[in-house]
């Protein structure tokens, strides 16, 4: 009934404690995300936003890359992660292609098919 | 005494809100979703409660992961339609119900069910979605005044399917035992299956969904039986939203009467699932 774990679970992210943790601040920088005014601080200097938010080396650079995949594994929700997608004007079907190697117009395709009923 | 007179559970995924907002119902794309609402919200039309509890979650617009409640409950007058980035949806805010949360917190609180209070919050696609679904031209008022219970289904544990579906049990005993008002709609909101990152993102379940819809009115115990692993597996990283599905049936009567059910694949990444019920039938004896 209980699990002590997350389950790992081939090709899905499960939002663990731990990997809350490792994300905390890349996710406050992302929520932030919702107010113009932090919009447009963030875009004027991206490095000195992220600084700001104490992000690590390795999640500056994801985000200012934007290194979709590279933000999940460093603890990103992808709740958080699309605020700053959304700030780009991309669609959580373009990130879906990007976790799954394809385009946003065959991801789109595959859902509009009935969804990946296969993986 | 109060009584829930139905329940309605859907998906809540932001599309939904935005096509209705974007007049795009009608659109092929959208069309067949919306079809799909129709004969529900015909039925709901002339049923409006006296006041409404809405079971959802927020999705990093109230709430920031700096505190994750489990389960919490809105105690305001009044909770303002949050800003997810791209502007407020153009609905109205909503009116809440403060005596009746007050009542719902103590005896859920005495049942053991110890939950977080909201006395401000936002509230984002997950509630006015729902909100919408029920009421697509709310004009300057949803119908009824609404109390928010939150659920945290984003980060992992979440509570178990069977500690939604007791808590939904306590939920009910608790409006049963409410004095100032007759009739309660009760919405249980998310799923169905869906999964929006990693390399199973898209991942759609229609079997699993054909069963949830069936078990959700017949034979909810099975539904609560499942381990989270169980929903993550066969309904995808976000299809575990349909925990709070559990809530709503439990705080209905043993047998309800299914209305109308609906589904659709896609509403964006996600299957979307309509099923309403009406809870005034008659009960074994």
């Amino acid at each position: 009934m209980t699990s002590r774990i997350s389950p790992d679970l081939p090709g899905t992210y499960v939002f663990d404690g731990p990997t809350s943790r490792r994300g905390l601040n890349m996710n406050k920088l992302f929520m932030s995300l919702r107010s113009e005014t932090a919009r447009t601080e963030f875009l004027a200097d991206e490095r000195a936003y992220c600084a700001r938010f104490s992000l690590s080396e390795e999640q500056t650079a994801a985000v200012l890359a934007r290194d979709w995949q590279a933000m999940l594994d460093l603890g990103g929700s992808i709740f958080y992660i699309y605020k700053l997608a959304m700030m780009d004007g991309l669609s959580m079907q373009y990130l879906g292609g990007v976790f799954t190697g394809m385009s946003e117009a065959d991801f789109k395709a595959a859902l509009l098919a009935g969804g990946r009923t296969d993986v | 005494m109060s009584e829930v007179i139905w329940g309605l559970a859907t998906s809540h995924v932001p599309s939904i809100g935005a096509a209705m907002d974007r007049g795009l119902t009608s659109d092929p794309v959208w069309a067949p979703l919306f079809e799909g609402y129709a004969p529900a919200r015909t039925w709901l039309a002339d049923k409006t409660p006296d006041v409404a509890i809405l079971i959802y979650n927020d999705h990093a617009n109230g709430i920031d992961l700096d505190i994750v409640p489990t389960f919490a409950i809105g105690t305001a007058e009044r909770y303002r339609v949050a800003d997810e980035g791209f502007g407020r949806r153009p609905v109205p805010d909503v009116v809440g119900a403060p005596d009746l949360s007050f009542h719902l917190l103590q005896h859920l609180m005495d049942e053991g069910f110890d939950l977080t209070v909201f006395q401000e919050l936002d509230v984002d696609h997950g509630f006015t979605v729902p909100l919408s679904v029920w009421t697509p031209d709310p004009g300057d008022a949803w119908p009824c005044p609404v109390v928010p219970i939150l659920v945290n289904v984003i980060q992992y544990p979440q509570p178990t399917a069977a500690r939604c579906y007791a808590l939904g049990k306590a939920l009910g005993r608790a409006i049963a035992s409410f004095d100032g008002a007759r009739t309660v709609g009760i919405l249980g909101t998310g799923g169905m299956s869906h999964q929006l990152a990693g390399a199973r993102a898209g991942f759609i379940n229609p079997d699993f969904d054909a069963m949830f819809l069936d078990a959700i009115e017949n034979d909810p115990e099975k539904l609560a039986a499942l381990t989270r692993e169980d929903y993550i597996r066969q309904a995808g990283s976000e299809g575990i939203e349909l925990i709070m599905w559990l809530v709503m049936r439990g705080a209905m009567n043993e047998r309800v009467r299914k209305v109308h059910a609906a589904y659709h694949v896609p509403a964006s990444n996600t299957a979307a699932g309509l099923a309403l019920f009406d809870n005034r039938v008659a009960q074994h004896a």
